[in-house]
């Protein structure tokens, strides 16, 4: 049974209201060797190793948006502001951020809409948007952060074409808190489309389904999203559109003006007749849906089961999918990224089935996460996807540039830091 | 430009550098002579020459990785080079260090349109990328002014730009996967034709290092579907500061343009004077804004652009109407580096970015400068992402001139720094930015990027002396200050 890890659960915490007070927490550490759990507000706490620390940084207190410019497309903000503070601010002058941050709350058995910016950085997020406009860490401009040496250094800045220095954000972002405690970060953010549509075709297998997602992808209508339920999924849906049919459901995103959403939209049914019959959903329910693909909604609960997500090369899936459904039972599959990412929900057994999962993955290319999974189980399969010996070394080195007594969430991403 | 200090030994035993080389690569693929290597005294910022110790042009990964592991064994410098069009130095040569060439890395390895991507050689041509695509309707999205020459292998490693970057992105947006050596001569691979990486993203963090991390044999790029159509407006403007708030008036109502470029008024007087592009000659400042998509789509935010303009106060609005007519539209825009080169000997080329809003305030007081140090200055403009690239005209053989023209550059870069903007957009650091990185990193800041080199090349051995002002040796970077339990913690400057 996966429960989320609550603050409470940790040892002691330690809750700076302020970057001074984030240094000298990690200077404390540093001095005392004391490793830390960085933490937001703990809602992706469960994703990755159980971590070693003997006390937990709480980085919650480092609130507010310190800069707006709707204008320059940019926001700053403290990491621990609320990633629905920044999507409230930014949407009441008709802004998103672009790469559509996923909740993955409950999912994971957390509370909803409580994730933290650090916390969606430091995890390198992102929604079914993905494909057209990046993760997190292509909206990521700029940060400033307190290093495992207690230092506090800035990297990037708040305009959106830079190369002054390495790109630091690009390794902080996806590092789990490893690397340092990021304590305010720029961000990119752009005009929420206009119109929102989507193409509904019914009842492909998952080959099929992708044939059509890649059909899509490839014909100049621009999808912003591409992703496929099967039908058990499907049913589990909030939009009549997708449950009632009970039938298998591959979607395509639409977004844009209006009077070219329309255009698009009546081309690509067109285009993609061969597939069967479509529909189309609108506005409201072309969001609802989109936000359940995002949150991964049809997966939720049922705590007993596992959730591996996956990512190859969209061609890779059906293969991959074939190879597995051969060996797991009761598996099942929420494809988004036009095929491939695979959010896999699948019965708990004591290896995780790591072996069988990252068994079946493309030769070149492709990776596994156990994203949700008991306690115990964290600790004894490998959450990440395992490296070659170089890969891993260089991760070590590159760790111990940051953090070279490793005090941040040690064993978070590996048993080997 | 102070680079450092060659190591006499190894400057000693260059023959048998040479000689070791040979046997590593196949014949005619090591260059020492000493007219071979003058073409590669310099690259695109021809203000510094230096010949290289010697020229390796290796043509497999393996032998890339047998060069630099050679290298790394020996303590020889190794400069990496791909198409040499760097605009900021960063393949400038080093007198003790092997100059390792890309250009024989010049396959496209595969095109794989299910996945939207293709596989090449860091050697192709950015442009050859989208040709070998066009046909199916695919191209490359990056499009750095250079892109009929630079590498894309030089391109990730300066993660270039270009006129789309607003709406496409950097190549750092647009690559999927590397196959990179290390100093050591590890073979690694960073990413694929999947999204996002396992572990740490070494892909990200190796765009735009200017090879100072490794050497990239190969680099997997996105495809996009080429959009049905574009169109481009000429927008004229009485000030530079109302077709600033024009731009801001375009993103303010939701639209992002494929393309949005500014030229000030000695820019658009240079180019009109070379290619006649039918440019007005009466405005102060002058905006190109592309639109693309389906026809439907251009066609209704083309109207919408056009009301905005005339709201803003454009005195001149031209909408293209054939493609003849936007391809017109942008031959002088691209056309305004040679163009400049046309009215003076020599020009500069300048990159910073700056936030959008501080556009007027920093043209007005580039135009001080330009009267203080009796420099002309064009400026052409990537609108949409802040990106200036102002172009000083000087005159080399004029003694003097050169230094003061890079003072006055300096001077820009700071001032960009100081509205809140930066360095480098899209042209790197090199050589020619590097002693202002002080102006925008703290010491802190710096030591912690050289930090992340060392974890790469603990010795420093690839393309040292470019993007960081002071060479510290890794051991002094490792150590911890920790001193009778407390540690120092200096007051950092804020900037």
């Amino acid at each position: 049974m996966v429960e989320a890890e609550s603050l409470e659960s940790g040892g002691d915490a330690i809750t700076p209201e302020s970057v001074d007070g984030v240094r000298e927490a990690l200077a404390n550490a540093l001095e005392h060797k004391t490793p830390l759990e960085l933490l937001g507000r703990g809602t992706k706490r469960s994703i990755g190793r159980p971590s070693n620390a003997e006390e937990t940084l709480d980085l919650s207190k480092l609130t507010g948006i310190s800069l707006y410019e709707p204008e320059e497309l940019i926001l700053s903000a403290a990491t621990g502001t609320t990633v629905k503070e920044i999507e409230d601010t930014v949407g009441a002058k008709g802004q998103i951020m672009a790469f559509e941050p996923p909740d993955l709350g409950p999912l994971l058995g957390a509370p909803k809409e409580s994730g933290t910016l650090g916390g969606l950085l430091a995890c390198n997020l992102a929604g079914p948007r993905r494909i057209k406009s990046g993760a997190a860490r292509d909206h990521f401009l700029g940060v400033s952060c307190v290093s495992g040496r207690g230092e506090i250094f800035k990297a990037g800045g708040r305009v959106m074409k830079n190369v002054s220095g390495y790109d630091m954000m690009k390794i902080l972002a996806g590092s789990y808190g490893t690397l340092a405690a990021m304590t305010s970060a720029t961000i990119k953010v752009l005009p929420r489309p206009e119109k929102t549509y989507t193409v509904l075709l019914y009842g492909l297998a998952e080959k099929e389904a992708v044939a059509a997602l890649t059909q899509g992808l490839c014909s100049a209508h621009e999808l912003s999203a591409a992703a496929h339920l099967p039908a058990a999924l499907a049913a589990r849906s909030g939009v009549s559109h997708v449950s009632e049919p009970g039938r298998a459901v591959t979607a395509l995103r639409i977004e844009g003006p209006g009077p070219s959403v329309l255009h698009r939209t009546e081309a690509l049914r067109r285009e993609l007749a061969a597939f069967g019959d479509s529909e189309e959903l609108h506005s409201q329910n072309s969001l609802a849906f989109w936000r359940e693909v995002r949150d991964v909604t049809a997966l939720q609960g049922d705590f007993d089961r596992l959730i591996w997500k996956i990512s190859v090369a969209p061609s890779e899936t059906p293969a991959f999918l074939a190879r597995l459904g051969g060996t797991i039972p009761e598996m099942e599959a929420q494809l988004d990224w036009g095929g491939g990412l695979i959010w896999l929900s699948i019965p708990t057994r004591e290896d995780a089935w790591a072996p069988v999962v990252r068994g079946a993955l493309p030769q070149i290319g492709g990776h596994a996460t156990l994203l949700r999974a008991p306690r115990a189980l964290r600790i004894t399969a490998e959450v990440f996807q395992p490296q070659s010996k170089s890969m891993a070394a260089l991760s070590k080195r590159v760790k111990e540039s940051f953090d070279p007594m490793g005090l941040l969430n040690p064993g978070r991403m590996t048993a080997n830091f | 430009m102070q680079m450092p200090e060659p190591d006499g030994s190894v400057i000693r035993a260059r023959n048998q550098i040479v000689a070791d080389l040979k046997r590593m690569l196949k014949p005619g693929c090591v260059i020492s002579s000493s007219e071979e290597i003058r073409p590669y005294e310099s690259d695109g910022l021809t203000a510094y020459r230096q010949l290289p110790l010697v020229v390796a042009l290796p043509e497999t990964t393996e032998e890339v990785a047998r060069v630099l592991k050679y290298c790394s064994e020996r303590g020889v410098k190794v400069v990496p080079r791909g198409a040499g069009t760097s605009l900021s130095g960063g393949a400038l040569p080093l007198a003790d260090g092997v100059l390792l060439g890309l250009g024989k890395f010049n396959r496209i390895l595969e095109i794989d349109y299910d996945n939207r991507c293709a596989v090449v050689q860091p050697g192709v041509a950015n442009l050859a990328i989208s040709t070998a695509v066009a046909d199916d309707g695919f191209y490359y999205a990056p499009d750095p002014s250079s892109q009929i020459a630079c590498s894309i292998g030089g391109n990730v490693a300066e993660n270039a730009g270009g006129i789309h970057c607003l709406k496409y992105g950097l190549t750092t947006n647009n690559i999927l996967g590397v196959e990179f050596v290390t100093i050591d001569g590890e073979i690694l691979r960073f990413g694929g034709k999947h999204l996002d990486a396992e572990g740490y993203d070494f892909l990200g963090l190796i765009t735009g290092s200017e090879g100072l991390l490794g050497v990239m044999t190969e680099v997997t790029v996105r495809l996009l579907k080429k959009a049905e159509t574009a169109r481009a407006l000429l927008l004229g403007f009485a000030k530079n500061e109302t077709a600033g708030e024009a731009v801001n008036a375009i993103i303010s109502a939701g639209i992002i343009p494929a393309g949005m470029e500014m030229m000030d008024r000695p820019a658009i007087h240079a180019v009109e004077g070379f290619v006649k592009a039918g440019y007005p000659l009466d405005v102060e400042a002058l905006l190109i804004v592309e639109l693309d998509g389906p026809s439907v789509e251009v066609d209704y935010l083309i109207d919408e652009v056009v009301t905005i303009a005339e709201n803003s106060g454009a005195t001149y609005v031209r909408v293209s109407e054939s493609e003849e007519e936007r391809l017109a539209f942008w031959a002088g825009r691209k056309a305004a580096f040679p163009a400049v080169g046309r009215i003076s000997p020599d020009y500069l080329c300048m990159d910073g970015t700056i936030p959008r809003a501080q556009l007027s305030h920093v043209l007005t007081r580039m135009s001080e400068m330009s009267d203080h140090y009796g420099l002309r200055v064009a400026n052409v403009f990537h609108a949409g992402d802040g990106n200036l690239h102002p172009l000083i005209l000087y005159d080399a053989n004029e003694p003097g001139e050169l230094e003061r023209c890079e003072a006055f550059g300096a001077d820009i870069l700071k001032l960009c720094v100081a509205v809140g903007g930066v360095l480098s957009g899209e042209h790197g650091i090199g050589v020619e930015k590097r002693d202002l990185m002080g102006e925008m990193f703290s010491e802190i800041d710096l030591k912690q990027q050289q930090r992340v080199k060392c974890a790469f090349d603990p010795a420093s051995l690839l393309n040292p002396g470019k993007v960081f002002p002071t060479l510290h040796r890794c051991a002094e970077l490792g150590r911890l200050h920790v001193h009778k339990g407390k540690l120092p913690f200096p007051e950092l400057p804020r900037f």
